[in-house]
């Protein structure tokens, strides 16, 4: 019976492979061609011997980043989860039935493929079934996702126009790597001795070497509930300039929870990377929790972004409903964790703005420096921020005294 | 001088290590017995303390191949890492040269810049032909250097070769076992990742963190052993900002042995905490209470379970 349905897997394991790679990229992992060939060189060297094998095999091929362990794993069960198939495909690798002549491909065993793809679509439709079940439990997230086609002409125009204008400032960071430099301070030998030996040695004119310096990475977390939602359309084009622009900025979205839009954002079309973003996000113009998504950034993200000399920029207007000792603790040690904390606040743009509301109260100690941003003209002021010179208007503790 | 033949297959892989007492589960062997076999390089992801440089100590000691280190660090660079010529040497040589009256200029510099001068730094030394065998490679934490050393790298790692203006292109005539860790703390771009076999070390199940603990420490009494890594078990399951790996849990029963404790109690683990959790905060959130709750719940499942 398992005969008559199952595959003919005997000389066809590197299509087998090819479709199972196929299936990967399916599930969202990139799976490059040269994988596959690598795949099929490992599985060759390696003379597999049970689904372990087989499976920490391909595993070693196909998966490059941790994250994609889990998409790998349920695409490997759902694949190969035919009892014996995987087996006969161990057994096809074996040496006497390797040299067995290539059989054309019968019937059953495209529709067994097809059967296999069925079932991965099936897994996918699962699984955001899943999300939405999940996300009903929380009555406070507006399940709505923001179309960004939504902004009006005028507004993309104006948008893009001041985007256009914004040239990013020289924010530069010493490195502890050297180049050439009239004006250093340490002898470059290398290129002395190159130097003088074209004189054959006789003149020795002495280069020098000054340090590096190269532009810190941005970290940007971007407040998207529903008090910011005028604002973050802007603001996610802005960081799309920025991310073009530079190599390393990382972006976050959080309402009631965090999103890292990173990998979305670097899309080259504006519209195309606020499109992926929006894709991601399910909690646009919702409440805002914004000391548990510091929280959840501070754990599982900044040891890996904020490296390097890093400057954060904390978008939010600190509205925070609850805001407790946790706010101040996690506020403090995002703080603690970055070489720069930037609060850019939008509702900055009343003159008579006193930190009077709690969040924002609790949040002021640990910033360096409060910044408004509220219209096309303030983006200009935020290229002004990440120019490296902290300003002396904007010194949170001037605010704080202002209240008290 | 002999050189030892790699591991045949999977198993002699988990022997291979487990004779150097590193208790690898399965997927670890597999890959690295592929990394051996396809000579790729081995990329190694995973939280601190949890033994990626231990496996390149290990292949190095069992397979009698001799170990470079390369410690990446902000500001590594071409000189520090893989080449160096010896200026005091050259500027000597020179002046002998010019003193035995010697006029053309190519030719002291063709003598000046010749492998004589050459200093070799780690990527440079791992490409020379060893009489035990290519060496092992380790370039550890490449997360700590940044962008460039890393495009660097590809070079290095695709062809085993490295380029000096000076003297042209040096090729491993066999590439070296080249072991790559990293902790995470930037992303390392997939160009180079895509070179090179992946693997994520986690944390061991009680099991094998148990094997790990007693091949390591010795000396240590069955029970504590045993209390040692369920309460740690126990502690990764929390809420902690870093959780404790496999060397904080080495760390950990040795100091217990130190203190001569046969069984742990709440004001022992309490004194000894700073030996598990290095963050501030996470001590404080594992007040006596917590302690006391933890390592009774450990208590009774160590029970149940015998």
């Amino acid at each position: 019976m398992a005969e008559a349905q199952g595959p003919r897997v005997e000389g066809r394991l590197a299509e087998n492979i090819l479709y199972f790679a196929r299936a990967l990229r399916a599930a969202g992992i990139p799976v490059g061609s040269g994988s596959v060939l690598d795949a099929l060189a490992a599985l060759d060297v390696a003379r597999v011997g049970d689904r372990e094998d087989f499976y920490w095999t391909l595993h070693a091929v196909f998966v490059k980043r941790h994250e994609h362990s889990l998409l790998f794993d349920q695409a490997f069960r759902i694949f190969f989860r035919k009892r014996g198939y995987i087996e006969k495909l161990i057994a096809s690798m074996l040496p006497e039935v390797a040299t067995t002549e290539p059989k054309p491909p019968t019937p059953g065993a495209q529709r067994v493929q097809e059967a296999l793809f069925g079932g991965l679509n099936e897994r996918d439709d699962k699984s955001e079934v899943e999300v939405d079940a999940r996300l009903t439990v929380s009555d406070r997230e507006v399940l709505q996702k923001k179309d960004f086609a939504q902004m009006s002409a005028a507004e993309i125009a104006a948008a893009k126009h001041a985007i256009a204008r914004l040239a990013l400032p020289l924010d530069l960071l010493r490195t502890r790597r050297m180049a050439p430099s009239r004006r250093g301070h340490l002898i470059d030998i290398r290129r002395t001795l190159r130097a003088s030996m074209k004189a054959g040695g006789a003149l020795i004119d002495l280069k020098y070497l000054g340090p590096r310096e190269k532009e810190p990475p941005i970290v940007a977390l971007l407040d998207i509930s529903g008090s910011m939602s005028q604002y973050t359309r802007l603001f996610l084009h802005f960081l799309h300039a920025v991310t073009d622009e530079r190599k390393r900025v990382a972006t976050f979205l959080f309402g009631t929870r965090l999103t890292n839009v990173t990998r979305a954002i670097q899309a080259r079309d504006p519209d195309e990377a606020l499109a992926a973003c929006s894709a991601h996000v399910v909690d646009w113009s919702g409440g805002t929790r914004i000391a548990s998504s510091l929280r959840a950034f501070n754990k599982q993200w900044s040891r890996r972004v904020l490296t390097q000399g890093a400057v954060v920029l904390l978008i939010t207007d600190g509205l925070e409903r609850d805001a407790d000792d946790t706010l101040a603790f996690e506020m403090d040690r995002l703080h603690r964790s970055c070489r720069r904390l930037i609060w850019l606040n939008p509702l900055l743009r009343f003159a008579g703005f006193e930190a009077r509301a709690k969040g924002v109260r609790t949040m002021l100690p640990y910033v360096d420096e409060l910044r408004p941003i509220h219209n096309l003209e303030s983006m200009t002021e935020l290229v002004r921020a990440l120019s490296g010179r902290p300003a002396k208007d904007y010194g949170p503790r001037a605010m704080l005294r202002q209240v008290a | 001088m002999t050189v030892k033949p790699l591991p045949a297959s999977i198993e002699a892989t988990l022997d291979l290590l487990a004779k150097a007492g590193y208790i690898a589960d399965r997927s670890l062997a597999t890959v690295l017995y592929l990394a051996l076999k396809m000579g790729r390089p081995l990329f190694v992801e995973g939280e601190a303390g949890v033994g990626k440089t231990e496996i390149a100590k290990v292949l190095s000691a069992t397979l009698g191949r001799r170990l470079i280190r390369l410690q990446c660090y902000e500001g590594l660079d071409i000189s520090s890492a893989v080449y160096e010529w010896n200026y005091g040497a050259q500027m000597i040589a020179i002046r002998l040269a010019e003193a035995e009256g010697e006029g053309d200029k190519a030719r002291i510099e063709h003598d000046v810049f010749s492998e004589r001068f050459l200093i070799k730094r780690p990527l440079l030394q791992a490409l020379e032909p060893d009489p035990a065998g290519p060496p092992v490679l380790l370039i550890d934490e490449i997360d700590r250097t940044d962008e460039a050393f890393e495009a660097f790298l590809l070079e290095v790692l695709a062809d085993f070769q490295v380029t000096v203006p000076e003297l042209g292109t040096v090729k491993a005539a066999q590439p070296p076992i080249v072991l790559v860790t990293s902790n995470r703390t930037r992303e390392v771009h997939d160009a180079l990742k895509r070179r090179c076999l992946y693997h994520w070390v986690g944390y061991p199940n009680a099991g094998r963190e148990l094997k790990i603990l007693r091949t390591k420490v010795p000396g240590i009494a069955k029970k504590l052993s045993e209390q040692v890594v369920a309460f740690v078990q126990a502690l990764r399951k929390e809420d902690l900002f870093k959780q404790p790996g496999v060397a904080e849990t080495l760390d950990w029963a040795g100091a217990l042995t130190e203190l001569d404790v046969v069984a742990l109690d709440p004001a022992t683990v309490s004194d000894t905490l700073g030996a598990l959790l290095k963050y501030q905060d996470d001590i404080a959130r594992l007040d006596g209470s917590k302690v006391k709750t933890l390592l009774d719940e450990v208590k009774s499942e160590l029970r149940a379970a015998e």
